[in-house]
């Protein structure tokens, strides 16, 4: 574990990977105290529609005359939560059955497997639209069918990374006194996917924020007139020719964050597979 | 985007004929599998699809009516055949939303679709080459840096904010020599309009090159450091002919599987790239299908895009496989 912590450490400490701190801590400090800085409350309206940006409203108003100022403070937060369940989630389910696909091995193996290849044959989006189509839209329901859609992703990865710990002396010698499988699983397999569980992680993590953002701009996140980053972009897009900044505004903080973890969680990615190739 | 898994099925002995075949039922036993989730998706969930449909201010006796007209009355086996047999006949029901029937509806605008799809992927093939082995033979350039940043920022960014980027660049006051909205009539081929055609392809096209040309980068790196272009440059040969002879192929065939997930990507990401200019596809028609709850609809276009992706999915599956036996 304290290799692992290491490699992190590590990583962290490459140019790039600053450069991603920085956009994230930025972005950051606007989704965790924007809400405590807005002028006026995001969703009421408080002036002319599409209006230039002036003393009182710094970046103008939207389509419906609220400040966008107030809606970017307040817009961050719903994105970065549904984001990290997202792909905690699915980090989380996809660890789980690849893991006991790799331990258990023959027809458990090729059911499950089987059956990830089936969930992997829906896109993303459509998976989540299939689903909302039916039980309605709500923003906790959309972010477990993201997690969900990254499952099977997962579970390839930490299935294929699996294998050899499985199939190491150690794990043979733990099954062989007969340890239950949970405690092998936790204690043995567990720590020898970190470096794969760490790059995923990462990764899952910046595509959640793109798909997140993508659902809210189609409609499929919070419910108007609640703020969030996607939801403007797709609310002021017709006005975007008159007033740019209801659109670019949003735009410019999902750029940010995107940017910012992908550095993040490639340069994590670069460190371990350094790392990795040594041993 | 996605990232190259790695494949499960690996052939044992080589690539053979009965391993394809194998590879191939599987991947119609999944379709199926597939298609029976959509099914029970659509038409089994808790909560009555006619409820849904009608709306909660419904008469039971309208429902009633609906369920009836639905077949929802039957066992769901009976359904669900029904269903597929009808889907596999081009008998897909009637809108719910109009009564027109699926097929007219679906039928133009997976030929629009399509046509953004295809034509994207046509771009995106040989400039990703092209970007990718030029920047991996300037390697460490300052156009490589550029380029290995770039798309390590593509990668991480939603099609759609791309997309309104591109909008607010070309199709309002600032240089305003594109239409932002992709109205395509009724009845037209999408061709016929190819300015309208240009921002939606635009976003696809870069997205997949940021992304294949990558790959293509990576693989083409390798392909210099192989054993058998040391060779080659060993024996004398020129640095053309090297290139071109031996590097070039291998990269390629290297990053065949990922081009084809890459196809995969592209077939689905018309659907938010779709929304984003209003063009007349299936992903603009999957969006009004779900919220006017018009399932016959939704079900159909769900069904040939997941299709197509999975088509794709399979293509790159069997290549990389090839790739691996050779």
């Amino acid at each position: 574990m304290n290799g692992n912590l290491s490699v992190l450490g590590r990583a962290m400490r490459t140019g790039q990977a600053r450069l991603g701190l920085v956009l994230l801590s930025v972005v950051g400090f606007v989704v965790l105290f924007g809400h405590f800085l807005m002028p006026y409350a995001p969703d009421t309206i408080v002036g002319q529609p599409l209006a230039d940006p002036d003393g009182s409203f710094l970046l103008g108003t939207d389509i419906l005359g609220r400040d966008v100022l107030s809606r970017l403070l307040d817009g961050g937060l719903t994105l970065s939560w549904m984001a990290v369940l997202a792909a905690g989630l699915g980090v989380f389910l996809g660890c789980l059955v690849g893991l006991t696909a790799a331990y258990r091995g023959g027809a458990v193996d090729a059911v499950l497997m089987r059956a990830m290849d089936v969930l992997l044959s829906f896109p993303e989006i459509i998976f989540v639209l299939l689903f909302v189509s039916m039980l309605g839209r709500s923003t906790l329901l959309t972010s477990v069918l993201v997690g969900i859609a990254f499952m099977p992703g997962v579970s390839r990865v930490l299935r294929g990374a699996a294998l050899p710990v499985v199939a190491s002396e150690y794990v043979l010698w733990a099954r062989a006194n007969g340890l239950p499988p949970r405690q092998v699983l936790l204690r043995e397999v567990l720590p020898g996917v970190t470096s794969p569980l760490m790059v995923e992680t990462g990764m899952r993590l910046v595509w959640a924020v793109a798909a997140i953002a993508s659902l809210s701009y189609l409609g499929f996140g919070i419910a108007p007139p609640a703020a969030d980053w996607g939801l403007m972009v797709g609310e002021n897009q017709d006005g975007l020719s008159v007033a740019p900044l209801p659109v670019l505004a949003p735009i410019t903080l999902i750029l940010m964050m995107a940017l910012g973890g992908n550095l993040v969680a490639e340069s994590v990615a670069r460190t371990v597979g350094r790392t990795e190739g040594k041993r | 985007m996605s990232s190259l898994m790695t494949r499960v099925s690996v052939p044992r002995g080589g690539l053979s004929f009965s391993w394809l075949v194998r590879r191939l039922l599987l991947g119609v036993f999944v379709l199926l599998l597939v298609s029976v989730l959509l099914f029970l998706v659509t038409q089994a969930l808790p909560g009555d699809v006619a409820r849904i449909i009608l709306g909660k201010d419904a008469t039971a006796e309208q429902v009633a009516d609906l369920r009836q007209q639905l077949g929802l009355d039957r066992s769901l086996v009976v359904q669900y055949w029904h269903w597929l047999t009808g889907v596999l006949t081009g008998e897909m029901g009637s809108s719910l939303q109009n009564g027109e029937p699926v097929v007219d509806i679906i039928g133009p605008r997976m030929l629009d679709s399509f046509a953004l799809g295809l034509i994207s992927l046509v771009l995106i093939l040989p400039i990703a080459v092209v970007v990718g082995v030029f920047s991996a033979h300037q390697r460490d350039s300052a156009w490589d840096k550029a380029f290995v940043a770039v798309s390590s920022l593509f990668t991480a960014l939603p099609a759609f904010v791309v997309g309104m980027l591109l909008i607010a660049l070309f199709a309002t006051s600032v240089l305003g020599v594109l239409p932002g909205v992709s109205n395509i009539p009724p009845g037209d081929m999408p061709w016929w309009h190819p300015a309208e055609l240009v921002l939606p392809v635009t976003t696809l096209t870069l997205m997949g090159v940021m992304y294949l040309g990558r790959l293509v980068r990576a693989s083409f790196i390798d392909a210099m450091n192989s054993e058998y272009v040391q060779m080659a440059t060993l024996k004398g040969l020129s640095g053309r002919r090297i290139l071109f002879r031996h590097a070039l192929p291998n990269a390629v065939a290297a990053s065949l599987p990922a081009a084809s997930l890459v196809a995969a990507v592209t077939i689905t990401g018309v659907v938010v790239v779709e929304y984003v200019y209003s063009y007349p596809g299936l992903g603009t028609a999957v969006v009004s299908a779900v919220n006017s709850h018009d399932l016959p609809v939704l079900q159909a276009c769900i069904l040939v895009l997941a299709t197509a992706y999975y088509v794709f999915n399979l293509l790159a599956d069997i290549l990389s496989a090839m790739g691996r036996s050779r």
